[in-house]
Parts: structure tokens; sequence; C-alpha cells
């Protein structure tokens, strides 16, 4: 019974060591074919086009609803003590520090993170991956560097329009609805909210951005089998995605406290 | 057994190839003639997919070496595989078209990353290539997902001739395929050798096979590989009538 336990934690332990080795080594493939040629512009724009352009319509959706029940909630609380006219910078800080990146990259890992697997994958079983290594095209450079990067270079972008978005929100529900007075609520807005605030947002943005698009085209090139195995690596890329958005949100937020 | 040829385009001398302590590929030792059609026969498992990952330079040997057009694959860095590799044509078990490009986008793709032709060259040599596979100017613009399995393998087989190889491997070309479209396959194999063979380089075919009905209908030359052995090889007239236990057994259950 023991022994079984034991083997099977060891098992688990190994398989682990594993993959994140494999993971390892398949980012710096990624890295190290990012800097050379050919650089595959056209393949990067169609992916900005698609993390970036596609997943604007949910960001902006995700974005305003946050920002307006952020109001709603934060309003009644601070009633209570009085200090209402402090939920304009409440909600904007929130929105800047944590609920922009971390939200906008749960969104594209559900999206975008999801597709990128899938594609790579359905091209894994069909062996059109195959096809473009016998070409003598590195498949990872093709494949993986253009959907890298733009996730890199969209996901801060999102997260800026999210803020924008969020705090039009909260504007509404705060000035129009609530009926908190405008000139005080931008008064503290301007006094509360800095430049860092926003910077900390950006910054975890980058990397989540990079997270998710290495995740998304790592369990794409590692599925096995047929549409049964894209379909369990989809969902790998997206629950990975989105464990690895909320653990950095963390160890990057517990950094930047400290330097920014 | 055919031990050597004059102009050998392939030679494997003691190749091995062993993924932990499974021996996949058993110190092969065969060469293949420029210009011919020569078919890989076996079972499934027998190393016939590995063989053929070695012939394009997807792996290399654990033990003995290969050279393809006098170069040993083993010597040439990363760099110098993917270069090398572009002296090969791969038509792909199932045609493995990129599935977002159209039937012509896909046959121009290798054009366009390694030519520096103009687009006028390269939409006029996929045309051509595209008739000479028996397709209709009005396929082009499809998508893979709009064309038969036939139609796919015939795209294949024109993006695998774009940048005019020395050698074109077939992988399981007939596989799935109801005999009428086998035998359009079949006759399309032969059709692009004989086509290909007046050029100073002549294209060397390998069909990579269980068909074995499929294969001596077009072969110049069989290799039956066994757990990774090479157990005959021999013209096609004489393979068929191989004493070789094996073979005789296999010709007997899928052919007679």
């Amino acid at each position: 019974m023991i022994t079984a336990l034991v083997e099977r934690l060891g098992a688990f332990v190994l398989q682990s060591i594993t993959s994140l080795g494999q993971f390892s080594y398949f980012f710096v493939q990624v890295f190290f074919w990012m800097f050379k040629r050919p650089f595959r512009i056209k393949l990067l724009f169609e992916q900005l086009f698609f993390v970036g352009n596609k997943s604007l319509f949910i960001i902006m959706l995700t974005g305003g609803f946050t920002g307006m029940v952020m109001c709603y909630q934060t309003y009644f609380g601070f009633k209570l003590v009085s200090a209402d006219n402090f939920v304009g910078p409440l909600v904007a800080i929130s929105l800047a520090k944590e609920l922009a990146p971390v939200f906008s990259g749960l969104v594209v890992a559900g999206r975008a993170g999801a597709a990128m697997a899938a594609a790579i994958g359905s091209m894994k079983v069909t062996e059109q991956v195959d096809a473009l290594e016998v070409m003598g095209i590195n498949s990872i450079q093709y494949l993986a560097v253009p959907r890298v990067v733009a996730s890199t270079l969209v996901l801060p972008l999102l997260t800026i329009i999210f803020q924008f978005v969020g705090n039009a929100g909260a504007w509404l529900v705060g000035v129009k609805v609530l009926k908190i007075e405008e000139a005080i609520y931008f008064s503290k807005l301007s006094e509360f909210m800095f430049v860092s605030d926003i910077a900390q947002g950006v910054i975890k943005a980058y990397f989540f951005g990079l997270a998710i698009a290495t995740i998304g085209t790592y369990f794409g090139f590692t599925v096995q089998g047929g549409a049964e195995g894209v379909g369990k690596n989809t969902n790998l890329a997206v629950i990975w995605g989105m464990v690895t958005v909320l653990v950095a949100d963390f160890i990057l937020t517990s950094f930047l406290v400290r330097v920014l | 057994m055919i031990e050597s040829f004059e102009k050998p385009v392939i030679r494997a001398k003691n190749l091995t190839k062993k993924f932990g302590e499974a021996t996949v590929l058993d110190h092969l030792n065969f060469e293949v003639e420029k210009g011919s059609i020569t078919t890989i026969l076996g079972f499934s498992g027998a190393g016939k997919s590995t063989l053929m990952k070695h012939l394009l330079g997807l792996i290399t040997p654990t033990h003995g070496s290969l050279e393809i057009l006098g170069q040993n694959i083993s010597h040439l860095s990363p760099y110098e595989l993917r270069e090398f590799r572009k002296n090969f044509g791969m038509v792909f078990q199932y045609a493995a078209l990129f599935d977002s490009l159209s039937a012509m986008e896909n046959v121009a793709f290798p054009m366009k990353e390694f030519t520096d032709w103009p687009k006028e060259k390269i939409d006029e040599r996929c045309i051509n290539l595209l008739l000479s596979v028996g397709l209709e100017e009005g396929a082009k613009d499809k998508l893979p997902s709009e064309l038969s399995g036939g139609m796919r393998k015939r795209v294949g087989l024109a993006r695998a001739l774009a940048l005019n190889p020395k050698v074109i491997l077939y992988d399981e070309p007939t596989t799935g395929l109801d005999p009428i479209t086998t035998k359009m396959v079949n006759d399309l194999i032969t059709k692009t050798a004989k086509e290909n063979q007046e050029s100073e380089e002549k294209l060397t075919s390998i069909v990579i096979s269980h068909d074995i009905k499929a294969s001596l209908d077009i072969s110049d030359y069989v290799a039956f590989l066994d757990h990774g052995k090479i157990i005959e090889y021999l013209p096609v007239n004489e393979f068929v009538k191989s004493k070789n236990e094996l073979v005789h057994k296999f010709l007997e259950l899928t052919v007679f």
C-alpha cells in the first residue's frame, strides 16, 4: 500500500520534472528562433490581428462591466464610513494594478491561448508540422514565434484599453447614477493615481502575454494522437495559461510593490 | 539480395537506430539506384517510418552511416541539414496540405520560401505543376477541405515537385484510397518518375508502403523490412519469386 503510494508519487514527480524540462527547452528554442532570420512580419501581423483585434470586443465588454460593478460595490461600502469620494481612485488603482492585467490575461488565455493550441495541434496531427520541417522550415520559428511575439506585444495594449473602458464604466455609474460630484471624482483620481500604478499593470501584462502564448503553442506542439489529443491539449493550454497568470501575478506583485 | 549499384543516390552502411533499449533499425546495409522507383515494404512497426525520417535527415543514426547524394548526413549541422532537405520532395500519407492555404498557395509555398522568383513565374509554375498532376485550373483556388482525397494527393505531389527535388519520398501513397484513385496515384508516381528521367539530375523515387499490390505495379526494386532489418531486396520481377519465407507469406496473403 505505502510502496504503491510512494511509487505513484515518484512517478508524478518525475513526470512533472520531465514536463518542466521539456517546456523550458521549448521556451529557449522560441527565444533563440525569435532573433533568427527570416523575420516573418506578415505572420506577426496576422497574429497581432488575431490576438489583439479579435479580443478587443470581449476585453471592452469585460472592462466596462468590471468598472461599473466595482464602482457599485465600493460606493455602498465606502458610504458607510463617509468615504464615497474615494471610489474613483480605488476603482482606477484596482483596475490599473490588478484587474486589467489579470482579467485581460484570463480572457486572452481562454480565447487566444486555446486557439493557438488547437491550431498547432491540428497541424501536428495532420502532419502539416512535419511538412514544414521536411521543407527545411523550422516549425517553431514559423508557428510559435509570431504567436509569442504578438501576444507579448498586444496584451499590454489590451490591458490599457481594459483600464480605459473600466474607468469609463466606473465614471458612468459613480457620477451619472450614484451622483458623486464629478469635480471631486476627478480631483481625487489625480491626487491618488500615479503613472507607476499603470506601469505596474502594463509590466505584468507583458509577462502574461509571453506566458500565455508560450504555453498555448507548447501544448499545440506536444499534441499526441488525433482529434482527442487536440481537445485534451487545448483544455490543458487554457488551464495552465490561467493558472500561470494567477501565480505570475502574485510573484510579480510581490516584486513590483517594492520597486515601483 | 542487391548489394550495390553503379550510381547510388543513397548508401546506408550498418545503419542502426536505437530508442532507449529498443533497436528500431538494425545494421541496415543497402543502396538506392539513381533514377529508380524503390519501394520499402514491411509490416506495421517494421521500422519504415524511422527509416524515412533518416532519409529526410529528421533524425540521425545511433551507429553507422547514411550517405545521401554523396553527403554523410550525420556530419551535417542542423543548418546544413535544413538546406540539404531542399533536395527532397515528400508526399505525405494524407497529403499534409496547409489547410488555411488554397491548392495553388500550397504549391507556391516552397517557392515563396526558398526562391526569389517573381510572382508571375511562381504562378506560372504552380499552374503547370497542377496541370501536370492532372488537376484542372478550377481546383487551384480551392481549400484542401474542398478537395477529395485523390485531389489532395495530387496537390501534395505538385508541392513536392515545386523545387525540382532530386529524391521524392512517398509515405503510404495509396493507403485508404479506393481502387480507382489508387490506380490514379500509382500512374502519377510512374509518370512523374518517367518525366524526370531526361534531365541530368534524374528523379529518384522512394515509396514507403505496406500495399504490396500497388508496389509491384510501380516499382523497379522492392526491399522488405522486418524488425529493423532488410530481409529481401530485389528487382521487382525477382521479388515476386522470392524464396524468403516471410516475403512469400506476405505475398501470398496480400496478392494471391
